[in-house]
């Protein structure tokens, strides 16, 4: 089953992705983030769903929806903004739920 | 610990022994579960962060060179340059079986005619910094899937193991000293009728034969 690959962001950060193959949602507004994903995850053409941390935050309740769901795959990336480290706290969250507390990235 | 709400009888006992010997069967074994669970999930984490530090680090180089190259092009010429692609990527999903945990593994497929013919533009308007960019982001490429594949595991994987900890802990505290607590009271409750029954007989045994030979009369 091949599916494609989306890219949700903010202009300055979708830049390239579209060379390499990648289909690309431009997102300038954050409120409008959360529409957009569910449009694009009900359209069951993606596998993967790439964010950058601005909108995944914002669209944070759609996301957790779609966590449940083995497909897609919603995977926050730093966009053009610069990193605000929502990737490794979704980690240490992960590891959390599973544990009961951040046993691995407590101390980083 | 309360104890459950059944009649107190041998047939009933009978029943509970059973389905203790099966809530500590199914103890041991989602136990186990768990642990293999955690054991593969604290490596896939490890990884994951590993490839995340990566992926970041690289990614912001890329920004960085896109950022190099709109300053050396117009921001028309880069973005007409960008709007196409010579190549589509999908990603072939196939699924895997992790302790009854279905996790999800990406092939990258490329529909292009030739691997290394990444660029959708010709090079007589475009910067040498864009081909940069773009070459370093396609090379970023496979690294990204792998990592949108690990990070799945570990969602789907953390919720399954979340659920498990909770089965074992409440057949661990509450079931399997239920039906204990429950099966003693039943097997204390059988003794008690026992010797209540005994000593009735005894008391009837005493009397019938104190009528026939006048025991007491004496």
């Amino acid at each position: 089953m091949v599916k494609n690959i989306a890219f949700i962001g903010d202009s300055e950060s979708v830049k390239g992705f579209s060379a390499v193959g990648i289909d690309v949602l431009v997102c300038d507004d954050t409120s409008e983030a959360a529409m957009i994903l569910k449009n694009t995850a009900d359209k069951d053409m993606y596998a993967v769903i790439f964010m950058t941390e601005e909108l995944f935050e914002t669209a944070e309740k759609e996301v957790n929806k779609l966590s449940e769901q083995s497909m897609p795959a919603v995977i926050p990336l730093p966009g053009a903004r610069g990193n605000n480290g929502i990737g490794i706290k979704r980690l240490s969250s992960f590891v959390e739920q599973a544990v009961g507390s951040d046993i691995l990235f407590k101390n980083q | 610990m309360a104890i459950m709400n059944v009649n107190p009888t041998r047939m009933q006992m009978t029943k509970l022994k059973k389905q203790l010997l099966t809530a500590r069967r199914g103890h041991k074994m989602l136990k186990d579960k768990r642990d293999e669970l955690m054991r593969q999930f604290i490596e896939l984490v490890q990884e994951n962060k590993r490839l995340r530090d990566k992926v970041e680090a690289e990614l912001s180089v890329c920004s960085a060179a896109f950022t190099n190259a709109s300053a050396v092009m117009s921001r028309e010429a880069l973005e007409s340059s960008l709007m196409s692609s010579k190549q589509r990527t999908g990603v072939d999903v196939r699924s895997k079986n992790i302790m009854s945990v279905d996790v999800p593994v990406y092939k990258a497929v490329s529909e292009s005619s030739d691997e290394s013919d990444i660029f959708p533009y010709g090079f007589a308007f475009t910067s040498f910094e864009l081909d940069d960019a773009v070459m370093s982001l396609n090379e970023l490429l496979p690294d990204l899937i792998r990592l949108a594949q690990i990070e799945k595991s570990c969602e789907l994987m953390s919720a399954e193991i979340e659920k498990t900890r909770r089965r074992v802990n409440s057949l661990e505290h509450v079931m399997i000293p239920r039906y204990e607590e429950t099966i003693k009271y039943i097997s204390m409750k059988l003794e008690e009728n026992d010797r209540s029954s005994r000593t009735r007989l005894m008391k009837v045994k005493d009397m019938l034969l104190d009528k026939a030979h006048n025991y007491s009369g004496k």
